[in-house]
C-alpha cells in the first residue's frame, strides 16, 4: 500500500499513560487511513481513547509504539521521529477544532485567524485579507471585530474553524466540535465541514459521540476499549 | 501581531491600575533621588554664592559647615597680605530660631563685610545692605517682604532686599546682615550681663595685693575689652587673583600663618561627602529596597497574568506558534508594564516636587539610569512567567 496518498496513515499506533501501577494503556494497536478530501469519524463511549488518538495524529501526544505518517511525512515511528519540527507541521499541516472553540479572548475573531497565518510568515496584510475572506465565508462578515466573548456559540466555533482552516491544511482534527452546539449549530458545522473537504482536499478526521451527526460522514471508525473495532 | 498589546488593550483597566500603583512606587524612588541630589545641591549652594577660592578656617578644622571654627576678624589682614590672594573677606555664621506668626522660624544668618566679598550674590527685588546696621537681605524661600521688620538679639532689622534661592547644609533659608551686627546678635551681651561680669573681673583683680592700682586698672580695661569683644568670624574667604596658584597660596597660607586653607574643591568635597553621606546612605537603601519591593511585585503580576493565560499559550503551542511568539508576549508586557510605570512616576514627580519642603534636583543621569534598571528589573521578572510558559504542553489546550 502506497502510504503517501493518505494525508493521515497510522499504522499499529499504541499509547499508554503513565507506568507502573497506575499504567494505562489508552490506545492499542490502532491503524487507519485517511485520503485528501474525506470525512472521516472517530466514534465510541467516553474513555474510549478518541481524543487520545487524535492528539497523537495531532502531534500533541508522543506515541509509545507505531507509526504516525502526515501527508507523506513519518513523524513518528516508535516515538517521535529524530529531528523533526513538531510546531512547524503543525502550523503548516494541521488545523485543530474543539468541543470548547480555544479562541484566545483578547483577540477579535478577525485576530484569532490571523494570528495563526502570521506565526506562519504572511505578512500582515494578507493576514488580514485571507482572515477577512474565510470569516466573509463562513458567514461571520458582520462579526470581524467582536471578541470571542461577544460571539454566540456557533459563531465562535466557526471563527475556530476558520483558524484552523487559515494555513489550508492537509489535515483537519476535530474534537467534539458540534458537542456545545444546538441540533442547528452542529447540523451547520458539519455541512460545512463536508464542503471544506471537499473544496480543499482535506483529511478531516472528527471526533464525536453525538449520534446526530453520524449522516454525512464518508467513514466511521468505531473505537472501544483503545481498540478501533469498523 | 502584538499579542501583548492586544492582551493588555482587552485587560486595560487591571493593566491601568498596576501600572499606576508601581509607578507611585517608582515615583517614590525618583524623588529619593531628587531628596539626595537636592541636599547636594543646598549644601553647595552657600559654597556656590560665596564664590571663594579659600576658606580660611581654625587650624586642625574642617570648618566652617562640617565642623565648628573661631577666628579672630582681624586674620584677614594677613590674608589679604599673602601673595596671589586678590581678595579676602571674614564672614560669620549662626542658625537663629525665633518665632514669627506664632510658630518657630528658623534660617541661617550669614554676616559679611559690605565692602568685602561673600555677600548675597544676586538681590532679586530691593536692594544691598547699604547701612552699616540693621539692615538684612533675606532669601526668597523666607518668605519675607522688603521693609518687614524682625527682632534679633537686642535690636530690630528690616528686610532690604531679596535675594534668590539660598539655603544652608540642613535647608534652612539664608539670611544676609552686616558682620558687625552679626556679631552682635552672637556675642553682645545685654546689660546687665555686661555690669555683672565687669564687677566679676573687678573682684577678682582686688584680690591680688602685689598689682599697683594703675597696674590693676590697665588689665582690668583689657580684659574687659577681650572678653567684651565680638571681633570673632567663623572664617576667612579668600579670592585669588588670576593667575595665582591654588598650592601655593594654600601653602604659605599654611605656613605663614598656622590656619587651614581649604580650597573650594576641598570645601564641596567636606560637603557632599562627608556630610551628606549617611543620608545618601539611608536613601541608597530605601531605593535598593523600593526597587526589590517593583521586582517582586512585577514577577508576581507577571507569574499570574501568565497563569491566567495558560489556556491561551496552550492553544498558542497547539497551532504551532514559535516559542518566541510566547516569550515575546510575556517580556513585552512587563517591559510596557514598566514603561509606564515609568512614566506615572516621572510625571507624578514632574507635577509635585516644587511642593516638597526641601529641594528635589532631579537630574536626567539620574533617571536614565532608573529607566535602565527598571527595564532590567522587568526583563528579569518576567522570566519565571517565561518559564512556567515554556513548560506548557499544548494538550493543555484541550480541556474544556
Ligand atoms: N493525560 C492522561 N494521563 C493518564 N491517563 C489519561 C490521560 N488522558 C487520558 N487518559 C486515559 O486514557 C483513556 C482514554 O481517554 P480519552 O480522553 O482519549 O477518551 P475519549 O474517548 O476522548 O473520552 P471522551 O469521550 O470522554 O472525551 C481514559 O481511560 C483516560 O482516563
Ligand atoms: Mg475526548
Amino acid at each position: 500500500m502506497d502510504k503517501n496518498r493518505y494525508a493521515i496513515a497510522v499504522e499499529k499506533l499504541t499509547k499508554m499513560y503513565g507506568n507502573g501501577e497506575t499504567e494505562v494503556t489508552a490506545i492499542a494497536d490502532a491503524t487507519l487511513q485517511v485520503q485528501p478530501g474525506e470525512l472521516v469519524a472517530l466514534l465510541g463511549p467516553s474513555g474510549s481513547g478518541k481524543t487520545t488518538l487524535l492528539t497523537c495524529i495531532g502531534l500533541i501526544n508522543e506515541p509509545t509504539r507505531g507509526k504516525v505518517v502526515i501527508d507523506g511525512i513519518t513523524v513518528a515511528d516508535d516515538g517521535w521521529k529524530n529531528g523533526i519540527d513538531l510546531k512547524r507541521l503543525r502550523r503548516e499541516k494541521l488545523g485543530f477544532i474543539f468541543q470548547a472553540h480555544n479562541l484566545i479572548p483578547f483577540l477579535t475573531a478577525q485576530e484569532n485567524v490571523m494570528i495563526a497565518l502570521e506565526i506562519n510568515h504572511l505578512s500582515k496584510n494578507e493576514a488580514k485579507n485571507r482572515a477577512i475572506d474565510l470569516l466573509t465565508s463562513l458567514n461571520l462578515g458582520h462579526r470581524l471585530n467582536n471578541f470571542p466573548s461577544a460571539l454566540s456559540g456557533g459563531e465562535a466555533q466557526r471563527v475556530a474553524i476558520a483558524r484552523a482552516l487559515a494555513n489550508k491544511p492537509k489535515v483537519i482534527l476535530a474534537d467534539e466540535p458540534t458537542a456545545a452546539l444546538d441540533t442547528d449549530n452542529g447540523k451547520n458545522v458539519m455541512a460545512l465541514l463536508k464542503k471544506l473537504a471537499v473544496e480543499n482536499r482535506s483529511a478531516i478526521l472528527v471526533v464525536t459521540h453525538d449520534h446526530r451527526m453520524v449522516e454525512g460522514f464518508d467513514r466511521i471508525f468505531q473505537v472501544s476499549d483503545g481498540r478501533i473495532v469498523d | 501581531m502584538n499579542l501583548a498589546i492586544r492582551d493588555i488593550r482587552y485587560h486595560r483597566g487591571r493593566f491601568i491600575l498596576t501600572s499606576i500603583g508601581l509607578g507611585l512606587l517608582l515615583g517614590v524612588v525618583m524623588s529619593m533621588g531628587g531628596i539626595y541630589r537636592g541636599l547636594i545641591a543646598d549644601a553647595l549652594s552657600i559654597l556656590h554664592a560665596s564664590k571663594a577660592d579659600i576658606w580660611v578656617v581654625q587650624q586642625n578644622s574642617n570648618g566652617p559647615f562640617a565642623e565648628s571654627s573661631r577666628m579672630p576678624e582681624d586674620i584677614k589682614y594677613r590674608i589679604q597680605a599673602v601673595p596671589g590672594v586678590a581678595a579676602a573677606s571674614p564672614l560669620s555664621f549662626q542658625t537663629i530660631q525665633v518665632e514669627r506668626q506664632g510658630k518657630p522660624f528658623r534660617f541661617f544668618l550669614i554676616g559679611y563685610e559690605l565692602r568685602g566679598i561673600g555677600g548675597p550674590s544676586e538681590i532679586v527685588s530691593g536692594r544691598d545692605i547699604r547701612q552699616k546696621h540693621y539692615e538684612m537681605v533675606v532669601a526668597r524661600a523666607m518668605g519675607m517682604q522688603v521693609g518687614e521688620k524682625i527682632h534679633l538679639g537686642l535690636h530690630d532689622y528690616t528686610v532690604v532686599g531679596i535675594t534668590g534661592k539660598i539655603v544652608s547644609s540642613s535647608g534652612d533659608p539664608v539670611a544676609y546682615v552686616s558682620l558687625a551686627d552679626a556679631q552682635d546678635i552672637q556675642f553682645k551681651k545685654d546689660n546687665d550681663a555686661i555690669r555683672n561680669e565687669r564687677a566679676r573681673v573687678a573682684a577678682n583683680l582686688a584680690d591680688l595685693q602685689s598689682l599697683a592700682p594703675a597696674q590693676k586698672n590697665y588689665l582690668r580695661q583689657n580684659i574687659t575689652a577681650i572678653t567684651e569683644s565680638t571681633h570673632t568670624v567663623n572664617t576667612v574667604i579668600a579670592r585669588l587673583a588670576p593667575g595665582a596658584d591654588l598650592r601655593e597660596a594654600q601653602e604659605r597660607i599654611r605656613r605663614w600663618n598656622h590656619f587651614k586653607p581649604v580650597s573650594d574643591a576641598e570645601q564641596t568635597n567636606l560637603l557632599a561627602k562627608g556630610m551628606i553621606e549617611k543620608a545618601r546612605m539611608q536613601l541608597g537603601l530605601f531605593r535598593v529596597i523600593l526597587l526589590v519591593i517593583s521586582a517582586v511585585i512585577i514577577s508576581l503580576i507577571i507569574y499570574t497574568s501568565t497563569l491566567d493565560k495558560i489556556k491561551v499559550i496552550a492553544t498558542l503551542k497547539l497551532i504551532g506558534a514559535q516559542n518566541r511568539v510566547i516569550i515575546g508576549m510575556i517580556l513585552q508586557q512587563s517591559l510596557l508594564m514598566g514603561i509606564i510605570a515609568y512614566g506615572i512616576g516621572y510625571g507624578l514627580i514632574l507635577l509635585t516636587y516644587e511642593k516638597f519642603p526641601r529641594r528635589i534636583v532631579l537630574e536626567s543621569s539620574d533617571l536614565q539610569m532608573l529607566f535602565g534598571i527598571v527595564m532590567a528589573i522587568c526583563v528579569i521578572s518576567s522570566f519565571v512567567g517565561i518559564r512556567k510558559a515554556l513548560g506548557v504542553e499544548p494538550a493543555e489546550a484541550l480541556g474544556g
